[in-house]
C-alpha cells in the first residue's frame, strides 16, 4: 500500500477486485438464516466455506448456498480441520469440483489446545496445490521468514494468525504483522484470534490489506449487531492507516493557543 | 439377476442394485447433483463423469458438500 488516498479504495487479490476489507466465516452461527443476516451486515463480498460429508440419511437439509447465494458472495473454501497436508490438498480438491473455482484458504493445523499452523504441512500442501493450478491465500505464523517463503512460492495472499483460532484473543503480536505487511507483495490478512470490533480495526492501522475473522461475530451475544461493528471498525482502521496517525510522545501538546489566555 | 453392488459412502455401509453409476447412487440417495462433489477411491470423478462411471462392490465414496466454516 502506498498510503495515496484515492476515492476507489479497492483491494487486489489474485486478479480479482473487491471493496470490502473484511472476509467472514460461515462457521458458528445459531442456524442458517443467521448466518445469512450476520453476513449481509458485515458488508462481506469473500466469505470463507468448509467442506465436509452430506448427510445422506436426510438428502434435503438446508445448505449452506440455499441462504448465502455464491452468486453473490465469492466462496473462499477452507481446509479447517486438516492436520496433514495431503488432507489439505484432497479437501481443496473437492472444493474446487463442488464449486468450480481455484482461490481457496490454505490451513493446516498443529494440534489442540491451540490449533497453531503446522508450518511443514502449510508449506508442502501450498507446494502440491500451486502445482495443481490453486491460487493459494494462506494461513500461516506470524513469522516473516516463513511469509516471504510462502510468497515467493506463489501463494496469492499471506494471513497470519493474530492469535489462535477462536480465541478472541486480538492481535498478540503487531510488530510481526507489521513487519510481514512491510515486506509483502501480495496482500496481507489478519486472520484468527480477533474477538471485537476494536482489535479488527488495530489490525487495519497496522496496515493490513483486510481481515479474516469468524467466531468474533457468530459469537457475539448479538452477531448481526457485532457484523455493523466489524464492518464499521475495518473502514475505520483502514482510514486511520491511510491517514498517517499522529506521532506519539509522553509530553503534552496542548491543543488550544496559550495567546490570549484571560489570566495572562 | 446380478448380486447388489456393496459400496461403503461417507464411510456407511450402502447396497445398490447392479449395474450402477455415481449417478445412479446419487439419484438413489436423492441428492441435488448441482451442491456436491463426488471422491471414488480417492480420486474425484468429475460431475460430467459421474453417469458413465459404473461401480464395483468395495469401492469407497465420499460425497460432500459446502458448509459454515471459518
Amino acid at each position: 500500500m502506498d498510503g495515496i488516498i484515492t476515492t476507489d479504495d479497492s483491494w487486489e487479490v489474485a486478479g480479482r477486485r473487491f471493496r470490502s476489507r473484511l472476509i467472514v466465516g460461515t462457521g458458528r452461527y445459531k442456524d442458517l438464516p443467521e448466518t445469512a443476516a450476520a453476513i449481509e451486515a458485515s458488508g462481506a463480498e469473500i466469505v470463507t466455506v468448509a467442506v465436509r460429508r452430506v448427510n445422506t440419511s436426510d438428502p434435503s437439509a438446508p445448505l449452506l448456498q440455499d441462504f448465502v447465494s455464491p452468486e453473490r458472495y465469492t466462496y473462499l473454501p477452507n481446509t479447517a480441520g486438516c492436520h496433514t497436508a495431503q488432507e489439505a490438498v484432497r479437501t481443496l480438491r473437492l472444493a474446487r469440483e463442488a464449486g468450480g473455482w481455484n482461490l481457496v484458504k490454505l490451513e493446516v493445523l498443529g494440534p489442540p489446545p491451540y490449533l497453531y499452523p503446522d508450518m511443514a504441512g502449510t508449506f508442502e500442501a501450498a507446494a502440491a496445490l500451486i502445482a495443481d493450478g490453486f491460487e493459494v491465500m494462506v494461513y500461516c505464523a506470524d513469522d516473516p521468514v516463513a511469509a516471504k517463503r510462502l510468497e515467493e512460492m506463489g501463494c496469492v495472499a499471506i494471513m497470519p494468525l493474530g492469535a489462535p483460532i477462536g480465541s478472541g484473543m486480538g492481535v498478540v503480536n503487531p510488530y510481526m504483522i507489521r513487519a510481514i505487511k512491510a515486506q509483502a507483495r501480495v496482500p496481507v490478512l489478519v486472520d484468527a484470534g480477533i474477538g471485537t470490533a476494536s482489535e479488527a480495526a488495530f489490525a487495519m492501522e497496522l496496515g493490513c490489506d483486510a481481515v479474516l475473522l469468524n467466531s468474533a461475530i457468530a459469537h457475539a451475544g448479538d452477531p448481526v449487531r457485532m457484523a455493523r461493528a466489524m464492518k464499521a471498525a475495518v473502514g475505520a482502521g483502514r482510514d486511520a492507516f491511510l491517514a498517517r496517525r499522529m506521532p506519539r510522545d509522553y509530553r503534552a501538546d496542548a491543543s488550544s493557543p496559550t495567546k490570549g489566555l484571560i489570566a495572562g | 439377476m446380478q448380486s447388489p453392488i456393496t459400496l461403503t459412502v461417507n464411510g456407511e455401509a450402502k447396497a445398490l442394485p447392479a449395474p450402477a453409476s455415481v449417478a445412479d447412487l446419487l439419484a438413489s440417495i436423492g441428492l441435488d447433483g448441482r451442491k456436491v462433489a463426488v471422491e471414488r477411491n480417492l480420486e474425484i470423478v468429475p460431475r460430467s463423469l459421474w453417469p458413465v462411471t459404473p461401480l464395483e462392490s468395495g469401492d469407497e465414496l465420499e460425497i460432500v458438500a459446502f458448509i459454515g466454516g471459518g
